[in-house]
């Protein structure tokens, strides 16, 4: 039988720490310029997807980080799957009850914000 | 079938080591798994093969791109007969594919030389006759990656379909006083000249379930191990569909 699911590999390549909607990540990527290869990071509010480990996605999903570039909203669709992920390294975690956080993309300044979740301290 | 399978892969990988030849048959099935790439033959000279739709999914190639492909599983086809200008009148390989669960005396006696029992047959028309004989499996590396293939299968059923869905026609509008009009197929011709509804004019109807052919789909991965190939693009049926995949001159 042929696992749709394993045809890239197994899980991504890619070292993704276990996040979700409204938590500032960093993605980490891989820019190709010419024959040099280089990580770009990219800083913003993940507005659509989540990771959680013991929960592989489909080669299919992607998630959604948005981050404002002097003053101009820009919004990359990543996968999961892509061979150009490196990582995606969890900043802050926000405090949302929406899912998909397609408000955010009709504020600006203040009423951008998202309240900060903090975890209990690990023991 | 199966067992016959993995047999002859092991063979082939033992042909160069004496040592694993005399094993045990169920250390044979170990050595076809710890070796990581079994050997296939070369494939003959052949248009195409019969396939089996998995499904679509989204592969990612080394340089970072994601391919909307469709996974087909491709053979291990078996030649069933293989038909001569003198005895048929005219050149063609007929192959099997996939296991029957039942036949009938006739299709079974048919079968029986090339040791296998197919729910599919499908013949191909080939250049040359002497690379094939009756009992050959051919696998899926006939396919090499690049190379552009069309497929043909038997497109989803959509049952008894209005205009809209089948011909594409705008439907009416939503408001303005409009009622029962929403997907209507408005005019059918004019009145008392003619006199009559023209021959051909489109009209809702069955719709789906006839035999698609999708052209220019490139290969993105053939691998004969896991009889797995992948196209770039959608081919026509559903899943589990048994598709026709053929080389595109």
């Amino acid at each position: 039988m042929i696992d749709l699911n394993t045809l890239n590999g197994e899980t991504p390549k890619a070292n993704i720490e276990e996040f979700g909607p409204g938590d500032t990540v960093t993605v980490n990527l891989r820019i190709i310029e010419g024959d040099r290869e280089r990580i770009q990071a990219f800083q913003g509010n993940v507005i659509i997807g989540s990771y959680m480990s013991g929960h592989t996605p489909s080669p299919t999903d992607t998630f959604t980080v948005r981050r404002l570039s002097y003053g101009v909203g820009v919004e990359r669709i990543i996968p999961f799957w892509s061979p150009n992920l490196e990582s995606v390294k969890v900043t802050r975690h926000g405090k949302v009850k929406q899912s998909r956080l397609f408000y955010l993309r009709g504020l600006t300044g203040k009423k951008a914000r998202i309240k900060e979740r903090r975890l209990p301290v690990k023991k | 079938m199966e067992e016959q399978e993995k047999q002859e892969n092991s063979e082939l990988e033992s042909a160069g080591d004496n040592t694993t030849e005399n094993a045990p048959v169920a250390e044979v099935e170990e050595t076809s798994v710890a070796a990581a790439e079994p050997e296939f033959p070369d494939a003959p000279e052949m248009e195409g093969l019969i396939a089996r739709k998995v499904g679509m999914t989204t592969y990612y190639t080394d340089d970072g791109r994601a391919v909307p492909v469709t996974a087909l599983e491709v053979g291990p086809c078996v030649v069933t007969q293989v038909k001569t200008a003198a005895r048929n009148g005219y050149e063609a390989v007929q192959v099997g594919f996939l296991t029957a669960k039942s036949l009938n005396k006739p299709l079974a006696g048919h079968m029986e030389r090339s040791g296998g029992r197919f729910s599919h047959l499908q013949e191909f028309s080939v250049k040359d006759l002497g690379q094939f004989e009756v009992g050959q499996k051919i696998f899926a590396n006939l396919f090499e990656v690049g190379e552009m293939v069309k497929v043909s299968g038997i497109s989803k059923g959509r049952g008894f379909s209005g205009g809209v869905r089948r011909h594409g026609f705008a439907g009416g509008p939503k408001t303005h006083g409009q009622s029962d009009r929403h997907r209507a197929p408005g005019s059918i011709g004019a009145g008392s000249s003619p006199g009559r509804v023209w021959p051909g004019t489109k009209m809702a109807g069955h719709y789906g379930a006839a035999t698609i052919t999708q052209r220019g789909l490139k290969i993105v991965l053939a691998d004969p191990q896991r009889n797995l190939v992948l196209v770039s693009g959608a081919v026509p049926g559903h899943k589990n569909s048994i598709v026709r995949i053929e080389k595109q001159a």
